[in-house]
């Protein structure tokens, strides 16, 4: 049999850092990067007779992307304790929900190739992050490892997706327009280079027209898009190998090796975790009023997928410049805004995706936020260019000074004499120069040589150091030539 | 002597200018010198605490501004109170290190009401065990007979007040572990309502029935530290937001009217029948003050043990997965891997007792057997609590045997059945999570102290204590003190 043989099965468990201040169970905050175990107290790390309590935040902000993603809020809920042995863990047992989640049965449509498919989701519950190892030199030699629990207790969403994306290209897809919406919701930062947004993968092949699914592989810690693209993709033909080879997949975890670019196992089913869960005594059942998630549904903001069509429909950018655009709130607000000012959206779409996130660090809301030009002075220089002020090259020469500066597009031209010669007489007498400079190729213009037109637009541009209206200085050269 | 006396007496001689509360501390800690080194109730005595604690105390009382009727007066807690600075054991060698960095809220609430701290109070470890044998350290002896047990797990806080070594002691109380060391030791002991005291920075055990609560020489003496210590705390979420009543001002309402019930099921063959005899007693008494008695049936009581040594378990196996060698206390060494480290770490830190409960609770859990253990017994301990609801529609209190024996011998229970037994009149009102109350009812033949139990509907606390109280002030037992000889020096 072939790979083609194959239908792909994957599903995926995503984990999101909620934006909270401070931890799920405790008042310790959340900040990255602090040094190790400051961001402690006795609660988060697991001191004996300490007791968890529930940061009210992090199940409205669990809500808000439940609601998102279509779910239904289970207004009665409650935590569980998942138990398993290992020193990341301060308890030896993670505070998370097992039979009744915050939220099951929700959907997020996805687009691939122009194509639309609705993904379902099974459910999106809440629990606390673990701390984390340090070791002295490599894992398998170091003399000694240390934890910091300064991530223990950060809270987490688990949104768990039903096994239907059927390609490595589709759960890309799936993993960016979950982060998408996360984001525009402002509940996660969607940094997968700092953790905040992190995904394990099941991947089973079948048959084709086979109803019932084939043996699972989890593949745990896909921490950016390219790792999970190429993990599933390595996951897919290992699986289809071995199948071909008439080997049996064994249920088991493999981890990503993004060095080796290869799924190594990790345990197999047999020595897979009991995890022993049962309802958390330390935490009374979450009983949550209708009303309050009545009035988070309220304040939900306009989620990407609307607003990516919207600026399709309204303002006319194709598909794809939508979709980038809506990569994040601040993002698609400073289009909005932009357009506001300047109502040239396919103007300002371009400039924002070839220009501007060229010279941003990121597209996330604080860079944006952090961004020199604000959307006005964008809309301000894009003015300069329709009223014929500068030519389309020389802008990009005065964003790159806006950026840098912060200054306005107005000033910088001014200042540094940048508008364009756009008057018919200044701009005649220096074409009559040229033309009177050149005699041989206004000869060869005659004898049918069309180019020699171009020598002369550009001999023009040079004597104003490219400040000549190209478009005037066409018509001046076609009216003025053929009377020389 | 100013450590025989009662809470309220002892505060009424500060009010008085009669004695300061330096001098109760070293009153008290010249008892403990005395007498500890045979009753054994401390693990550590706090001596200059106490001292430095009772001085502010003065202060206090001097500049006419006492903090109320806990000021000044001398305490002892648990060892699984986590206290500041002060090594909290947990009667086990695992733990032998740990010197928690703050404090629980009960003790917070304690020393905000003037209080002062005396030292911890041996314990079987973890909490598991009705003895103290079980204690990683040593055992306490019970003060009216030192060849006995105190009872446990809260042993030592029961002798320390039985021999006067402490005015009131905190104890926490899974299955029994306050209210048959109370009947054990001949004093008071309440188990309030789950969730009527804070557990943050107790030590857990099985975290959906442990409780604190005090033991005293009188009602009225519970009433005050209850006081202190009842009540919603932001760092516990499941301490209810129930108002705390005046208990004091109910406490002398007596039983007249009270309808009281006797449960069928708590009168069993094989119970001691002196303590058979002491409580049917004590009902007369009741009767006599005019409260309406009648006979009830709890018809799951003989589940209650098995679900508890099912759900009691499972929960500690949880609690305690987190001694690890890794974070506090003991780490063995020669581990040659965490696994290694952690199982050596485990079986060198935990005792024979721990352990069992460990495995039975993980075993309990486990895929496969969840459902027909853990689950089973959380079916049963609905159908416990449903009885209490039962009968509490037809009843105010109900009054009950507190054990189905008397004190025994160390060394006595080698099978841990037997000692599980123990647990059969206590284990049901906990994990129907309501409030019961151990008050001394008699003596056996041989001089050993009987305790009678009184249970109440939910927070009703008020209740139970009025109903104690009249029985206490209709009898003396609660006066009668174990003579004591003072260790050799």
């Amino acid at each position: 049999m072939s790979a083609a043989d194959y239908e792909t099965v994957i599903g995926l468990e995503v984990h999101a850092h909620l934006l909270t201040r401070t931890k799920m169970f405790c008042g310790c905050a959340t900040t990255f990067g602090a040094a190790p175990n400051t961001q402690t107290c006795p609660v988060c790390q697991g001191m004996p007779g300490s007791l968890p309590v529930i940061n009210r935040r992090t199940v409205e902000f669990g809500i808000r992307a439940a609601l998102a993603i279509g779910c239904r809020v289970n207004l009665q809920n409650r935590f569980a304790r998942k138990h398993y042995y290992y020193p990341d863990m301060p308890k030896n047992y993670q505070i998370s929900q097992y039979e009744e989640p915050l939220a099951e049965h929700g959907s997020v449509e996805i687009e691939l190739g122009g194509e639309r498919r609705t993904i379902g989701v099974e459910r999106l519950h809440l629990e606390e992050d673990v701390g984390k190892l340090l070791h002295e030199g490599e894992l398998a030699t170091a003399r000694s490892s240390q934890v910091d629990y300064n991530r223990a207790g950060v809270p987490l969403m688990e949104i768990v997706s039903r096994p239907d994306l059927r390609s490595p290209e589709e759960a890309v897809a799936y993993l960016r327009t979950l982060r998408a919406i996360v984001v525009f919701l402002g509940v996660c930062d969607g940094n997968m280079e700092e953790g905040s947004l992190r995904c394990d993968a099941n991947v089973s092949l079948r048959k084709r027209a086979v109803a019932i699914l084939g043996t699972k592989v989890e593949i745990k810690n896909l921490n950016s898009f390219r790792h999970v693209q190429h993990a599933l993709e390595y996951e897919v033909r290992r699986q289809g190998q071995a199948l071909d080879a008439g080997e049996r997949i064994v249920q088991e975890t493999r981890l990503w090796d993004p060095e080796r670019l290869r799924t190594v196992s990790m345990r197999s089913k047999e020595f897979a975790h009991d995890y022993r869960y049962f309802p958390e005594p330390d935490l009374p059942p979450l009983d949550l009023p209708a009303a309050s998630v009545d009035e988070i549904r309220a304040g939900l903001p306009e989620l990407p997928a609307a607003r990516r069509r919207r600026f399709v429909e309204a303002h006319g950018l194709t598909p794809y410049e939508a979709d980038l655009l809506c990569q994040g709130r601040g993002l698609a607000d400073y289009f909005e805004a932009a357009v506001r000012a300047h109502p040239k959206p396919k103007a300002v779409a371009n400039w924002i995706l070839n220009e501007l996130l060229r010279e941003l660090p990121g597209d996330d809301d604080k860079a944006i936020a952090a961004c020199p030009i604000p959307p006005a002075g964008l809309a301000g220089l894009l003015a300069l260019v329709d009223d014929g002020t500068i030519s389309g090259k020389m802008a990009k020469d005065v964003f790159e000074k806006m950026y840098r500066t912060g200054e306005d597009a107005r000033s910088i031209v001014t200042r540094e004499g940048l508008a364009q010669v756009a008057d018919a007489g200044e701009l005649g007498a220096v074409v009559d120069q040229v033309l009177a400079a050149h005699p041989q190729v206004i000869e060869d213009w005659r004898g049918g040589k069309k180019a020699a037109l171009g020598f002369l637009v550009g001999q023009v541009m040079k004597s104003t150091q490219g400040k000549a209206n190209p478009a005037l200085v066409n018509r001046l050269l076609g009216e003025k030539l053929p009377k020389v | 002597m100013l450590a025989a006396l009662t809470l309220d007496a002892l505060g009424a001689r500060f009010r008085a200018g009669e004695a300061t509360p330096s001098d109760a501390a070293r009153d008290h800690l010249a008892r403990i010198e005395a007498h500890d080194p045979r009753v054994r109730a401390f693990v550590a005595v706090t001596r200059d605490l106490a001292l430095a604690q009772a001085a502010e105390a003065d202060a206090r009382f001097k500049a006419g501004k006492p903090l109320g009727p806990l000021d000044g007066v001398p305490i002892a807690l648990k060892d699984l109170f986590c206290t500041r600075g002060i090594r909290t054991a947990v009667g086990s060698k695992i733990l032998e290190t740990f010197v928690p960095p703050y404090d629980c809220t009960a003790y917070q609430r304690l020393r905000a009401a003037g209080a002062v701290l005396l030292g911890k109070l041996n314990m079987d470890e973890f909490a598991m065990g009705s003895s103290t044998e079980n204690s990683a350290y040593f055992t306490t002896r019970n003060p009216w007979d030192l060849d006995r047990v105190p009872g446990g797990s809260s042993g030592g806080s029961s002798a320390a007040v039985a021999a006067d070594l402490a005015v009131a002691t905190l104890g926490t109380d899974t299955g029994g572990s306050i209210r048959q060391p109370a009947a054990f030791c001949g004093i008071v002991g309440l188990k309030p309502t789950y969730g009527r005291v804070s557990r943050y920075g107790m030590v857990a055990f099985a975290s959906s029935l442990d409780q604190a609560g005090p033991f005293t020489k009188t009602v009225a003496d519970t009433a005050r530290v209850l006081q202190v210590i009842a009540g919603a705390d932001p760092m516990d979420s499941t301490a209810a937001a129930v108002p705390v009543p005046d208990y004091m001002a109910g406490l002398g309402g007596g039983v007249k009217g009270l309808r009281i019930g006797i449960p069928r099921e708590y009168f069993i063959d094989g119970m001691d029948p002196e303590v058979e005899r002491a409580v049917r007693a004590a009902v007369e008494v009741l009767r006599g003050l005019g409260a309406r008695t009648e006979e009830v049936s709890l018809p799951h009581t003989e589940y209650g043990l098995a679900a508890y040594y099912l759900i009691g378990p499972a929960e500690a196996s949880s609690n305690l997965a987190r001694y690890d060698g890794v974070k506090y206390g003991l780490r063995a060494s020669g581990g040659r891997d965490l696994v290694e480290m952690s199982s050596k770490t485990r079986a060198a830190g935990f005792g024979r007792e721990v352990q069992r409960r460990i495995m039975l609770g993980t075993y309990a859990l486990s895929a496969g057997y969840h459902d027909a253990y853990y689950g089973q017994a959380q079916r049963v301990r609905t159908l416990v609590a449903r009885d209490f609801q039962r009968a509490f529609q037809d009843v105010d209190a109900i009054v009950a045997p507190t054990t189905p024996g008397v004190a025994f011998k160390v060394g006595e229970k080698a099978d841990p059945l037997q000692m599980y037994l123990n647990d059969v009149f206590t284990v049901p009102v906990s994990l129907a999570g309501l409030p019961g109350i151990s008050v001394p009812a008699g003596f056996t033949r041989e001089g050993l102290p009987i305790g009678v139990q009184v249970v109440g509907r939910a927070y009703d606390e008020a209740t139970v204590l009025r109903v104690a109280h009249a029985y206490e002030q209709a009898t003396d037992w609660h006066t009668r003190k174990p003579a004591l000889e003072a260790a050799p020096r």
